[in-house]
């Protein structure tokens, strides 16, 4: 038998239910590659205590004949998802200590559907980066190297970083993300993992700490598609405490995988062909294609015209709802507090302190645009141009039932790179920002490696609220691509 | 529109952080490279279209109101950096 740690999600579900091992045993061995792994710097902490105590409990329950779709299964959690009794940071010195008195909804529902709790990983500082190098608590590495060059430290994409290593370093069957521009999908292409981002709205946000409210959304990142689907079952959901979270079934998504593509038109926008990409990305993009022709998908040529611009725009809406949900780190009630002499300088030396570059700067540039005189010409322009980018989508469906493009426009880079030019670090998101604005599900499905030798993702972005033919379409591809390759850096050796 | 250290200064003040005076100018170099890449928003003819307000298009749901929660002060102050008697502490507002 493949050791515990290499088993897929699903294939640990069935083993357990079938008697071969136990939670104990499977939680106990991937806490022994969290060790392994730790170089990584994958989690903020680590919480072997209360996994060994969940694995032992759902051990019990399946004795009881008991036990949700999760039961036993040890899982890693986003750093950005408030846990009761658990230090829940968001990367940030503003929040070191903070112990939520309650639990966000989705872990919630993970927890009762029986999963295992291994830690909560580290992340980009409130979600803002594309690299995990704006973490209070340090960088994480990505578990893949350059081929012939082990010297150079990669970043695993970010901001869901921790998650997406951890995952792929087999320290964790699955983990959490959240992503409000391509957070779950670019870390999941840059790791050689699936990410999936779904409709906004889908799940709650209820206790996830905010970045973006308008954008934020969370979901799974796994080793294959099935279980990215068996992920989104359990964390999707109404949830009346948050008004956003829709009130639609959510449908069984293991159950849409094995009916293939055909007949599915697949549209092919030309605005993602974008000037200096690089020939393998083009490369691979071209190979899905002829993936999903082969398997009987209608390939359709699209035109989604504002693509170059939903960048931008997000980088005015983002800030602007990012300026307003960090105005709630003031130092009195929770986190860090830094003295001043009055409330004002109180305020003013907690959030000097307590907030890293990145997260400053964004906070500015929001309070800027939705400052007095400058409303209008930046946030409301970029919300009418938003409005634009939806309307391409929305004629888009028309033609098409789901849309391929690259999930990034490079592989991982290095630590340190592009560190002194925020706008080149931005780029990271282009192609993943698009579906974000417009609220639409979208996956990332590892396709090859590029000829560095590191994994490179396919993005498919569907219809809102049809997460399942984006995971049809996802399964398509992981079938095709048959992506078998694993990082150099990962528990027991590759 | 470009930034001024002033500008820069204001908008930190209004933020509510605090910003060393030399790391003002290096800021205002930064935040206005950004500002300036996303001026390409102009291009785009938004004559005549709505700004989004609901990022998909969703039936509302409503709840009662009701109160279904609460009497946990014990708990909402468990992080606080500094409190007394069930308040939070700040530092005096009034002179």
């Amino acid at each position: 038998m493949a050791a515990l740690t290499d088993l897929t999600l699903a294939q640990a579900r069935d083993g357990l239910a079938a008697g071969e091992f136990t939670s104990v045993e499977l939680t106990e061995a991937h806490i022994a590659a969290t060790e392994a792994v730790r170089d990584l710097n994958c989690y903020i902490l680590e919480t072997p205590e209360a996994a060994r105590e969940m694995a032992q409990a759902a051990d019990d329950r399946r004795v009881r004949g008991e036990g949700g779709s999760l039961n036993g299964l040890p899982i890693a959690i986003k750093d950005l998802f408030c846990t009761t009794g658990v230090q829940s940071t968001a990367g940030s010195h503003i929040l070191e200590g903070f112990v939520p008195p309650y639990e966000s909804t989705v872990t919630r529902q993970l927890w009762d559907a029986g999963a295992v709790m291994l830690g909560k990983t580290n992340l980009d500082e409130f979600a803002m980066g594309s690299s995990n190098m704006t973490s209070y608590f340090g960088p994480v590495m990505n578990p893949w190297q350059r081929a012939g060059d082990a010297a150079a430290k990669l970043v695993p994409g970010g901001s869901s970083g921790g998650s997406a290593a951890i995952v792929a370093a087999r320290g964790a069957l699955a983990s959490t993300g959240t992503d409000t521009g391509g957070s779950i999908r670019q870390p999941g292409s840059f790791c050689g993992i699936v990410g999936m981002k779904p409709t906004y709205g889908r799940c709650s946000r209820w206790g996830i700490i905010a970045f973006a409210s308008s954008l934020d959304q969370a979901g799974p990142l796994t080793r294959t598609v099935e279980d990215a689907a068996i992920m989104l079952g359990v964390m999707a959901g109404h949830d009346p405490k948050d008004s956003t979270s829709v009130n639609v079934p959510v449908p069984d998504y293991e159950a849409a995988l094995g009916t293939g593509v055909k007949g599915l038109r697949i549209g092919v926008p030309k605005e993602c062909r974008l000037e200096g990409t690089p020939a393998e990305i083009e490369g691979l993009w071209q190979q899905g294609i002829e993936w999903l022709k082969a398997a009987g998908a209608e390939i359709v040529d699209i035109s989604l015209p504002h693509t170059k611009y939903a960048l931008p725009a997000y980088y005015i809406v983002a800030p602007a709802e990012a300026s307003s949900n960090l105005a709630r780190y003031d130092g009195v009630r929770y986190g860090l507090r830094v003295d001043g002499d009055s409330p004002q300088e109180m305020y003013e030396n907690t959030r000097g302190e307590g907030f890293g570059a990145e997260v400053k700067r964004r906070v500015l540039i929001g309070t800027y645009v939705l400052s007095a005189g400058y409303y209008d010409a930046y946030y409301l322009q970029a919300q009418k141009v938003r409005t634009r980018i939806g309307q391409d989508f929305h004629e888009a469906w028309e033609k098409v039932d789901a849309i391929l493009t690259p999930t990034t426009p490079s592989a991982a880079f290095a630590q340190g790179e592009k560190m002194d030019d925020p706008i080149a670090m931005y780029l990271n998101d282009v192609l993943t920002v698009p579906a974000s604005m417009a609220g639409l599900p979208a996956i990332s499905v590892p396709a090859g490696l590029s000829g560095d030798g590191l994994p490179l993702g396919l993005h498919v972005i569907g219809r809102p609220f049809d997460e399942s033919t984006v995971f049809k379409v996802g399964h398509a591809i992981e079938e095709a691509a048959n992506f078998t390759a694993t990082p150099q850096l990962m528990a027991g050796g590759r | 529109m470009s930034l001024d250290k002033d500008t820069v200064r204001r908008i930190a003040t209004l933020a509510r952080i605090r910003v060393d005076e030399d790391a003002l100018e290096p800021l205002a170099g930064e935040l206005n490279n950004i500002l300036g890449w996303v001026e390409q928003l102009n291009e785009v003819d938004t004559e005549g279209v709505p700004s989004m307000t609901s990022v998909v298009e969703t039936e509302p749901f409503k709840r009662s109101d009701t109160v279904d929660d609460g009497g946990k002060a014990e708990q909402v102050l468990a992080n606080a950096p500094e409190e007394a008697e069930q308040f939070f502490v700040v530092p005096k507002v009034v002179e």
